[in-house]
């Protein structure tokens, strides 16, 4: 990015206000941190509810240029235009639902990670609401609109405000203006209004807590943004303590726990593999992915209690009897549970709970245990109680 | 107290100098989670990486701003890092260093010319 002027987001002026400290990030000026520092940021996310600028990141729509009018076979069109690029199953979402799904190559390994959603109103069928990274969106929105062709239509939202709202106080707070996100279960999403403009409200998060992310555009961001810092249950987060949310719910970060040579498999991710395209193999890399799901695996993603030093990326993994078998790909301070957790990659054979292992830290053998993973439960709130 | 320009403070009695980093640094790293020491009787050489401090975030190195032999590490920051974020200037200390010669510690700052210097950066 040397050279390149920094993108900034619709609420760098509430940024700014805030006293964040901003770093560069995919393009992007980003706060890292507010002045209550990556720590207490964290702990507030998952004793009340974080609120996080994610505006860099990329948030689409996919449009049939001609719909039928049929809403479920308007649906089967747009899904069988992006499903030649994802190992997902689009056909098959229900209105309303979003899939976590893969980008992937001929090889089998990923482009990127992403969610693609159906809306729930009949007149938006046809359509899906797509978000993906933002240092692969330039590559994904060209495959996914190259791959659209002439027949559907990509709309880029990344111009907009991408706000995410998680913890277990997220809901509460968020339902007091956008009554509709009380109703959502988690991986659904809906449209509502918000100070006169649509907004696109998705119950999903990367942190493992309950939450929400609102899509608005750049008009209103920044009235969002206030109303919502205006509940005092709400303290504004930024992608320090993302990252060490994420690293505790056991999520993969795309370009460290996952790559262009990593498979869904490996990567722990064999739940994005769609049970209907795999066996169809209509996907790419789905020879791959099909012979490491028949047991010829040859590394895996695990989670690794370290103890002493902190394990960052790179510093290698080694066996009981000293042999390097693995590299960490995420590490550091766990502050949920106040010690070190990692997560990197190691032969199948020694990924079971329990295995001890260790880390090599500025040259020294640290202990590490394999344990599963996430390290800090999930929250999600899969049914809603009526 | 003195002060180098990688925001190490050194303070002296006799030829020992008890080491350990600014409270502008300190702010700078944010939460300091664990803090890796030299062993006692280790060499230290001026300007080479001393020590580790790591926040939630990174891990950044802290160097020997003076040449002698490590006497004493700060045992009470491997229980407690965050007491580098607290007492920066005080219970945080890190090492204490024995001089090879203690007339290096005139090559370093004073309080006021190492605001003047924070106030350029």
């Amino acid at each position: 990015m040397t050279g390149e002027a920094l993108k900034t987001t619709p609420l760098a002026a509430a940024h700014a206000a805030l006293g964040a400290r901003m770093t560069p990030f995919a393009g992007y000026d980003m706060p890292v941190q507010y002045p209550a520092g990556i720590l207490k940021e964290h702990l507030w996310t998952r004793a009340h509810a974080g609120v996080f600028d994610v505006s860099h990141m990329g948030p689409a729509f996919l449009d049939l240029v001609a719909p039928s009018g049929d809403p479920d076979a308007d649906h089967r069109s747009v899904a069988a235009l992006i499903e030649p690029l994802v190992c997902g199953d689009i056909r098959g979402l229900k209105p309303g639902q979003i899939r976590y799904t893969l980008l992937l190559n001929a090889e089998g390994g990923m482009h990127d990670d992403l969610m693609i959603a159906r809306p729930a109103e009949v007149s938006r069928q046809g359509g899906l609401y797509i978000v993906v990274n933002a240092g692969t969106k330039e590559a994904d929105f060209a495959a996914i609109a190259a791959a659209a062709g002439n027949a559907a239509r990509l709309t880029r939202a990344d111009d907009g405000a991408l706000i995410a709202v998680q913890g277990p106080e997220a809901i509460a707070i968020v339902a007091d203006f956008l009554p509709a996100a009380a109703d959502l279960e988690f991986m659904t999403f809906t449209t509502a209004t918000f100070a006169g403009a649509p907004v696109t409200v998705a119950r999903c998060g990367y942190t493992g807590e309950d939450g929400v992310e609102i899509l608005a555009p750049a008009s209103t961001a920044a009235t969002l943004w206030d109303r919502i810092l205006a509940d005092s249950r709400a303290q504004p987060v930024g992608l320090g303590a993302r990252d060490s949310l994420r690293l505790e719910a056991g999520l993969p970060l795309y370009g460290h726990d996952a790559d262009k040579t990593v498979s869904p498999i490996e990567a722990g991710l064999a739940f994005a593999v769609s049970k209907r395209r795999l066996k169809a193999a209509d996907f790419p890399g789905a020879a791959r992915i099909a012979a490491e799901l028949a047991g010829g695996l040859t590394r895996v993603r695990v989670g690794l209690r370290v103890q002493g030093a902190p394990a960052r990326e790179g510093a290698e993994i080694a066996a009981a009897d000293g042999a390097v078998v693995g590299v960490v790909t995420s590490g550091g301070f766990a502050p949920s549970l106040s010690a070190p957790v990692a997560m990197g990659f190691v032969p199948p054979a020694l990924a079971a709970p329990g295995t001890f292992l260790s880390v090599l830290v500025r040259g020294r053998v640290q202990p590490a245990e394999v344990v599963p993973l996430p390290f800090v439960p999930h929250r999600y709130v899969r049914k809603i109680k009526s | 107290m003195r002060f180098t320009k990688d925001h190490e403070w050194v303070e002296i009695d006799g030829d020992v100098a008890t080491v350990g980093i600014t409270a502008y640094a300190a702010e700078q790293l944010g939460d300091v989670v664990f803090v890796d020491l030299p062993e006692p009787g280790k060499a230290m050489t001026a300007g080479e990486p001393m020590a580790v401090v790591e926040s939630v975030k990174a891990a950044s190195d802290v160097y020997a701003p003076l040449t002698g032999d490590v006497t004493a590490a700060n045992g009470e920051l491997t229980d407690n890092p965050q007491t580098v974020n607290d007492q920066p200037e005080g219970a945080g200390w890190f090492v204490k260093i024995k001089l090879s010669d203690p007339h290096q510690v005139d090559a370093l700052m004073d309080r006021a010319a190492y605001e003047t210097f924070l106030a350029t950066l």
